[in-house]
């Protein structure tokens, strides 16, 4: 099976008196097809972890490969285009453009790869469907609830259909049930192959995913596997 | 294992750019109307003062063209040491015969003879008015229109007549000579017959009360001394003509004769609003840098707000020439509005003074080009370094802000 992602030894400090270890030498390997929980306190470096996972960020030091690819060797234009066509992100915040409707914000997902508004959009109106939120394509961004924000946002990140998918406590600012909801989805495209990495603040929902990682102190302190969902 | 980096690199088409571009206008219509409003009014300002100095400098132009640019004066010098000066009494045949010249017209002046509404006026207060005897065919050397009445003609009739210049009526309250006039022209009543138009060319006219010769003789103290010489001459060979006419009207003394060119005068006002007209473009300058510095300062905060959205972009697979791209886009759009604007607003600032005037509406094409080239160039300016600092945003650092 091929490595999906593949840490080893990964530092990142922020220069500052005295500097911060946000991670203090990570080994992480996540195959393809993977559902993975990350946990653990505030400041622990889970999403410091998720933004160099996602070549946001560069490490200090140690190596980063992203499906087998050593991201050091890679520009940051090539970077980018790695986000572009091969990761998908989700936020606590969401991040919807407000000026945008659901739909169009989906088709962002794409905008990147240089593919027509055109087809854009006929990829998104599948990918609001997945979600549930087909009658909602031509509300504006702003006009929605929280799930349904966070259901856009998700759709957004699957549009391109992306080998990986990062969601940084995607049900942070949602209540329990709803944050189940968004769960579910995450599972779906999981079933479907996509690699997924959630990071969760919520025991109960990181006890359903098949594998969890608990940080601390910028470091991995527990690794297990869990009962498969 | 090297698929990942074998793929296609991030791309963003120009019409998706245009759209990104335009999404802060759209999302703070009126921060962007407002910030686009200083080039507006930059530009505004300089396409109207083009316009109206070029609608004014085409009345003008058609103006000379109606009055004729072919006609000369010719006087005698005057000034300290030599007197009031005179022609000599030959010197209107002398001058018709140069060949260039078209028609030749003289005039007098009866001096001690002023213009007075009636005779109780003590003499002293003139008005600036004066006593002009002429020739009957002045009006058309002059080129010139009767607001009312008729000219002076040959046929002098038993009673003195007198046809008034524009200033001369105007000062004496004579709008018309519907109800017989007279007025007292120092030694005698004389009858108004006709009011001219004013005279572009020629502003002694138009504050003379004008008599005919004969009259001039036999009413008023006229020596038939000839004071100015107007004539015409064939537009071609004006320079010649005017080279001819002092030792041709003066044989004797040609540097006593002074010949000038009255619709030089009037060319000489259109190159004073240039002066003007340089002014206003100064300050329309000085309203685009300001407006130019709004859109820099309205950027700036743009990107402060938005890192949000940039940490996205970037998320997305923007690079960071995309983000830079975005927001010189936005700059170039704020500026591109403001220059339509103001394009528009100086079209309709010319319009209207020009409709008031009676000019022609004219905006010429450069300052149509011109102003939207600056504008653009501003904005273009104004944006480079807001765009800048938003492609420097970490990606990170944008993502954890809320
Ligand atoms: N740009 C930065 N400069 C300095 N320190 C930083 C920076 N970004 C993060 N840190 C620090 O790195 C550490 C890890 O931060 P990180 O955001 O990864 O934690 P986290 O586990 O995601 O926490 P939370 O659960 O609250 O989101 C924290 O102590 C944080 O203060
Ligand atoms: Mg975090």
């Amino acid at each position: 099976m091929n490595r999906a992602l593949h840490l080893e030894g990964v530092v990142k400090t922020y220069p500052g008196t005295p500097p911060v270890h946000a991670l203090a030498g990570v080994d992480l390997s996540i195959d393809d097809g993977e559902l993975v929980a990350v946990v653990g306190p505030s400041g622990s470096g889970k999403s410091t972890l998720l933004h160099i996972m996602g070549t946001l960020d560069r490490a200090t030091s140690g190596v980063v490969e992203v499906a087998g690819v050593d991201v050091a060797e890679l520009s940051d234009r090539d970077l980018s285009a790695l986000r572009a066509h091969h990761i998908g992100f989700v936020f606590q915040q969401f991040f919807l453009l407000a000026g945008e409707s659901a739909l169009d914000n989906v088709a962002d997902g794409l905008l990147y790869t240089g593919m027509a508004l055109g087809d854009r959009r006929a990829h998104a109106s599948d990918a609001l469907s997945r979600v549930g939120l087909a009658s909602r394509a031509t509300h504006m961004a702003t006009k929605l609830s929280g799930g349904e924000r966070q259901r856009v946002a998700i759709a957004r990140a699957l549009v391109g259909s992306p080998r990986l998918v990062l969601a940084d406590e995607p049900t942070g600012n949602l209540d329990s049930r709803t944050g189940m909801d968004i769960l579910g989805l995450m599972e779906d495209l999981n079933l479907e192959g996509t690699t997924i990495v959630v990071i969760t603040h919520d025991p109960t929902l990181a006890d359903r995913l098949p594998r969890r990682i608990s940080m601390l102190d910028g470091l991995i302190v527990d690794d297990r596997l869990g009962v498969p969902a | 294992m090297t698929t990942v980096v074998d793929q296609a690199p991030s791309r963003l088409a120009p019409a998706d750019m245009a759209r990104a571009a335009g999404i802060g206008l759209r999302t703070r219509r009126l921060r962007s109307i407002l910030s686009a409003l200083g080039i507006m009014i930059g530009i505004g300002a300089m396409v109207a003062v083009l316009g109206l100095s070029e609608s004014s400098k085409s009345d003008l132009l058609s103006q000379l063209d109606a009055l004729g640019t072919n006609m000369l004066q010719v006087q005698a010098t005057s000034g300290i040491g030599l007197g009031p000066g005179t022609l000599p009494d030959e010197a209107v045949a002398m001058a018709s015969r140069v060949g260039p010249v078209e028609i030749v017209s003289s005039v007098g002046s009866v001096s001690g003879a002023n213009v007075y509404k009636n005779d109780l006026i003590p003499d002293t207060q003139t008005g600036g008015l004066s006593v002009v005897v002429a020739d009957p065919n002045l009006l058309e050397t002059l080129q010139g229109m009767m607001a009312d009445g008729v000219f002076l003609d040959e046929a002098s009739p038993d009673f003195p007549v007198t046809v008034l210049g524009s200033v001369t009526a105007e000062r004496l309250g004579i709008r018309d000579i519907e109800t017989p006039t007279v007025v007292w022209l120092g030694d005698e009543w004389f009858a108004v017959v006709g009011i001219m138009d004013t005279l572009a060319l020629s502003p002694d006219i138009d504050r003379a009360a004008l008599v005919s010769v004969a009259a001039a003789e036999s009413y008023l103290d006229y020596d038939g001394v000839v004071g100015t010489i107007y004539v015409r001459v064939d537009p071609s060979e004006i320079d010649d003509a005017r080279n001819v006419m002092p030792a041709t009207v003066n044989p004797e003394n040609p540097d006593q004769v002074q010949v000038t060119r009255p619709s030089d005068a009037l060319e000489a006002r259109e190159a004073a609003d240039t002066a003007l007209t340089n002014l206003f473009l100064g300050l329309g300058a000085v309203a685009l840098l300001v407006g130019g510095v709004g859109i820099a300062n309205v950027m700036v905060i743009s990107v402060m707000e938005r890192r949000g959205e940039i940490g996205l972009r970037r998320a997305l697979g923007a690079t960071r020439r995309h983000i830079a791209v975005q927001f010189l886009g936005e700059s170039l759009l704020l500026a591109g509005i403001g220059g339509v604007g103001g394009v528009l607003l100086g079209a309709l600032v010319t319009a209207g003074y020009a409709a008031s005037q009676g000019w022609d509406v004219l905006i010429p094409t450069v300052a149509i080009v011109g102003g939207m080239t600056a504008a653009l160039l501003i904005g273009a300016v104004a944006g480079l370094y807001p765009a800048m600092r938003a492609a420097r945003v970490s990606p990170t650092d944008a993502l954890r802000t809320l």
